[in-house]
């Protein structure tokens, strides 16, 4: 498409109007088919908000994590607002329901690109959703900042718009586990996932990495996505295993661990299971007793620390959570605390990209990317609550700290926090490479 | 695990999902043989039953006995009642019209997914069973030529799954009983034969379908009260039983009650055994595989009566 | 006065010119859906052949959607094919597919029928998990633009995709008008009216029915492949059961047995899901309630009505 590339004073100049369009219909199909299509991508106004379109699952299978990332967006809008915006001009939010579905996401970036005119599209969790998008986003030029963790980012699947800034990958995040799992559990490991891309992301980086350590897997028990009653899988575990590593997603999670600790009865082996099966429920819910003892992967703790940074209290109060991670008014309403801080840290990116690139508008999308492809260092701060990280502009994807946490009385005790070089692994794309 | 206690483990867990589908397919099968029309938003009513189950369990407070006993008293009811209303205000103003049923239950499942999103929320939530003891079992050995008595490894059930299927047997005698020895039953038995002739007769058909219909969704709603303290209640929990009912009720010959129970069986079973021999999704595509083959060889079901 | 017949074709060439013209109207937005909507109702059209003129009610079309989308879509990623080469082999895996799965599912009929189709679809969609190492399962994989060139013209250009879409949904519609009209048309008609007199009349009713379940089966592959090739997406999700139900609801909204109904039932539906979520995020409650009051109020589907009141010429 030979539009997007001029720029907005070309496209103004030569903006069409109706009657234009008409007489251009008159010279005949053959040309008028052709016809290109600036007319229908205007350009942008100045001295309006900036608007990001937030790509937010409210229904489907998304909907408990959506939530929270709608809470914790708002949160982060807000405060960059109260903060004199983004070049001083307000952030405004405009939200859209994707259904957690990958068709109607890539219907979404065509309305906030299209329709609403955005300047970036936000805010993706599923990782279907996201690479669903990302060929739409590619082609519109739209800067598409998703939250998402999934390794297709840097994996080089998807394309030079699409960045991920504010939340670590799965990759990185399971082979930093693989040392602690090692050094403190047992070597001889048994992986219960479900049998999808995120659970052989889990089964492929984690068996690599835990073999790097001596260790080894000693069985991969795959769980077909649509079920609900996982005890007739149970006895494919080999007796001789020391740790389950377990790894589950979906409203069925909660049968999962009460299942696995009914088959167990008092002789468990030690566990490690990545907190993404229980996000937004209370560890205290009955039948996860079970889990007393355990231990977690956690994207970024949910009970407030003994030294709980003064940032990370800032970020509570701010998205509303108390101390236990829940809603402060309902405390049965858990967050999904270990991903929706990627939401308010990925913001607070696109603040600092636009301010570096003196962003005025959509004809800035790309230098807005190449400024957030310039960052390394992020410190720990107000807009890094969870921890300090190192974004990776070639790859798109940011670096940081990993946390594991045991489980003791119902709550979650940080007990271990990993290096951010343990999450590093080679380089798999340049996107820098890529043409804007 | 050895071969014999993974096979004893793999039936009883297959038995328990048995007795979850048969409870909620015969509900599906009874809508489906009396009014000759496809429900699509029988599994909402599933879902309904165990959305409302943790609403009745949180209002009782503090015990869970308590808590599910009420559960397992309202929620069947209030389902029912429900089902009955829509019945009455949309299936029967389309005059149960197979296409246009389908089509509006849709829009009936549309409703219930989004009504139970805006005000139970998109969480899976938790009951609380009334009891759940672990129970280990024994399993006998063979080794240097005498037997011996062993708990193996892992092998176990609780006495709640043990109770749930106890009561979806009690519960389908009760349907047993409600269809044959009852004067409702036979006034539901008379309109599945022949509307016209029931009505000549002076049954009240319209009446007899809105009792068909709510007693339908009761059942699905039971069954979610029963199996909730072991799945969570979620909005989008009815798609599964849906499928699965729907299936059952076809292999089981249209609109025939203990044909659906039979197929209830059949299908929990074998989706508990075959899982032993293959990995768990290959497995899975063999048993979605097997139920079309059975219907390539017996399109009327395996206990069909002949009428499609 | 025209003929009935003259009028009908008239109708539909109407239709289809003004779909042309429409892009050069269209805000971009609306530009970009309309071309998502013509190659989904394209899907619906091969739906509604086999549903809406022969009676059959399939709940597995996904299978063969997906066929087409992942046929093109693989042959692309995993053996680099050109993207013309690749439309054709997932135009032939839909056909192929069809072919058994309609020779096994026509020993059934009625709701064995539905489930027989259903259960096979569901095989389907396990399969594409069960390989996820080339389809990356529910995650599915992207097409990459420079994949996705036809004849030196980029199919991610909003305008050659607005055409494309635009040439698919005209091969479709004439198909299935030109199908619907001749003789072959005329039996699958009968078949859906009275099947046992077509039978007794001498016709093999379950040759026709097993072409129909081939054509329809491909128009639908057709449909996938183009939009993978279109959109650079292919993911599980497009097996799944709800795109078996779509095409069903998309065809009872439209009108089932209307040659147009596909398209306006996929009109209707999108837009009703889209501009009901820019007023509400209750969306779905809107498309409930909705689907109720059509089901109520509109029981042939709106073009079915529109025969029924208005042109009852139409095909």
């Amino acid at each position: 498409m030979m539009t997007t590339t001029k720029t907005v004073a070309e496209k103004a100049a030569s903006k069409p109007t109706r009657r234009d369009a008409l007489r251009t219909l008159g010279l005949g199909g053959a040309v008028a088919a052709s016809m290109p299509l600036w007319a229908r991508y205007a350009g942008a106004q100045t001295a309006e908000p900036i608007k990001v379109g937030f790509q937010v699952h409210r229904t489907g299978i998304g909907a408990a994590y959506g939530r929270w990332y709608d809470r914790t967006t708002s949160a982060a809008a807000a405060l960059i607002n109260e903060q004199g915006g983004i070049n001083g001009r307000p952030l405004e939010v405009i939200a859209e329901d994707d259904g957690t579905d990958p068709k109607r996401g890539a219907e979404v970036v065509e309305k906030f690109a299209a329709k609403h005119n955005c300047d970036i599209g936000f805010g993706t969790l599923f990782s279907h959703v996201v690479i669903g998008s990302a060929p739409r986003v590619g082609e519109l030029k739209l800067p598409y900042f998703v939250v998402s963790e999934g390794h297709h980012v840097a994996s080089g699947m998807l394309n030079r718009y699409t960045l991920q800034p504010g939340i670590t990958d799965v990759k990185s995040q399971v082979q930093a586990m693989a040392p602690f799992v090692a050094d403190n559990l047992g070597k001889k490991v048994t992986m219960v996932f479900p049998d999808f891309a995120f659970g052989h992301d889990h089964r492929d980086y984690f068996t690599a990495a835990i073999e790097a350590q001596g260790g080894e897997v000693l069985e991969h028990i795959a769980i077909p996505p649509t079920e609900t009653s996982f005890t007739k899988y149970f006895p494919k575990i080999p007796r001789e295993t020391e740790v389950i590593y377990h790894v589950m997603v979906g409203p069925a999670v909660l049968t999962f661990v009460k299942e696995l600790g009914e088959f167990f009865g008092p002789q468990r082996p030690e566990m490690f299971g990545f907190i993404d099966s229980l996000e937004a429920v209370d560890i205290g819910s009955p039948g996860l007793e079970f889990l007393d003892g355990t231990y977690f992967w956690e994207g970024n703790p949910r009970y407030a620390q003994e030294n709980q940074s003064e940032y990370d209290a800032f970020f509570r109060e701010r998205v509303g959570v108390d101390a236990n991670g829940a809603s402060v008014s309902d405390p049965r309403d858990v967050s999904t605390y270990a991903h929706m801080f990627g939401c308010w840290e990925t913001l607070h990116v696109v603040k600092a990209g636009m301010e570096a690139s003196g962003y005025r508008g959509t004809q800035d999308r790309a230098a807005l990317i190449e400024a957030v492809e310039a960052m390394t260092d992020l410190p720990h701060s107000i807009a890094h609550p969870q921890g300090a990280k190192v974004f990776n502009g070639k790859t798109h994807q940011v670096f940081g700290k990993q946390y594991i946490s045991k489980v003791v009385d119902g709550k979650m005790l940080l007990v271990h926090t990993t290096s951010i070089e343990d999450t590093f692994y080679p380089d798999e794309v340049d996107y820098t490479t890529q043409s804007l | 695990m050895d071969f014999g206690p993974y096979l004893m483990l793999a039936i009883m867990e297959g038995a328990l999902t048995a007795a979850v589908l048969a409870l909620t397919a015969s509900g599906l099968a009874l809508v489906f043989g009396v009014m000759r029309v496809v429900n699509v938003a029988h599994g909402e009513f599933f879902m309904l039953g165990a959305v409302l189950a943790w609403w009745v369990t949180q209002l009782a407070g503090g015990s869970p006995v308590l808590g599910f006993l009420l559960a397992l008293c309202v929620v069947p009811v209030l389902v029912g009642m429900l089902a009955a209303f829509v019945d009455m205000t949309i299936l029967k103003r389309i005059n149960y019209d197979p296409e246009r049923t389908i089509v509006a239950t849709i829009g009936i499942l549309y409703i219930l997914q989004q009504v139970t999103l805006m005000t139970y929320g998109p969480e899976a939530r938790p009951v609380a069973p009334p009891f759940n003891a672990r129970i280990a079992l024994p399993w006998i050995d063979m080794s240097d030529g005498t037997l011996r008595l062993y708990w193996p490894w892992g092998l176990s059930i609780t006495s709640y799954k043990l109770f749930v299927i106890g009561a979806a047997c009690v519960v389908l005698l009760g349907l047993w009983a409600l269809m044959t020895k009852t004067k409702l039953g036979l006034l539901m038995r008379a309109t599945e034969q022949d509307r016209e002739m029931a009505l000549a007769f002076g049954i009240p058909v319209q009446r007899i379908y809105a009792i068909a219909f709510g007693l339908g969704a009761g059942m699905a709603a039971l069954a979610a009260v029963l199996i909730v303290p072991i799945q969570q209640a979620h909005y989008l929990m009815g798609g599964d039983p849906l499928l699965l009912s729907f299936i059952v009720v076809i292999i089981g010959g249209l609109g025939s009650l203990p044909g659906a129970i039979l197929a209830a069986l059949l299908i929990g079973l074998s989706d508990g055994i075959i899982s032993i021999f293959f990995s768990p999704t290959l497995a899975k595509i063999f048993a979605t595989l097997f139920v079309a083959f059975v219907l390539v060889f017996r399109p009327k079901g395996l206990w069909g009566t002949g009428k499609p | 006065m025209m003929s009935d017949s003259k009028k009908d074709c008239f109708a539909h060439g109407g239709v289809l010119l003004f779909l042309f013209a429409l892009q050069f109207f269209l805000p971009a937005y609306h530009h970009g859906n309309m071309a998502r909507i013509m190659v989904l109702a394209s899907y619906a059209i091969g739906y509604n052949l086999l549903f809406g003129y022969t009676g059959l009610l399939s709940l597995g079309h996904a299978i063969f959607f997906a066929a087409g989308l992942y046929g093109s879509g693989l042959a692309i990623s995993q053996f680099g094919f050109s993207v013309g080469v690749a439309l054709v082999i997932g135009v032939a895996a839909g056909c192929v597919l069809s072919a058994v799965i309609g020779a096994l599912a026509l020993r059934t009929e009625g709701v064995a029928f539905m489930i027989v189709t259903l259960m096979f679809a569901q095989a389907g969609y396990l399969t594409v998990l069960y390989f996820g190492e080339f389809t990356r399962g529910d995650e599915g994989f992207v097409l990459a633009h420079a994949d996705r060139v036809l004849w030196g013209v980029s199919l991610s250009d909003q305008t050659s995709k607005y055409f494309s879409a635009f040439s698919l949904f005209c091969v479709s519609l004439i198909m299935c008008l030109a199908l619907v009209r001749s003789r072959f048309g005329k039996v699958l008609i009968a078949i859906r009216e009275n099947e046992e007199r077509t039978q007794m009349l001498g016709y093999n009713v379950v040759w026709y029915k097993f072409c129909t379940i081939i054509l329809s089966g491909s128009i639908s592959a057709l449909a996938g492949a183009t939009y993978a090739l279109l959109f650079g997406y292919v993911g599980a999700s497009f097996a799944s059961v709800e795109y078996s139900i779509y095409p069903l609801l998309w065809v009872l909204l439209g009108g089932a047995g209307t040659v147009i109904g596909p398209l306006v039932g996929m009109i209707f539906m999108f837009y009703l899901i889209d501009l009901s979520s820019g007023v509400t995020t209750a969306y779905m409650l809107v498309a409930g309630v909705v689907l109720v009051f059509l089901a109520v109020f509109a029981p042939q589907g709106v073009m079915g009505e529109v025969r029924s009141r208005i042109w009852k010429w139409l095909s």
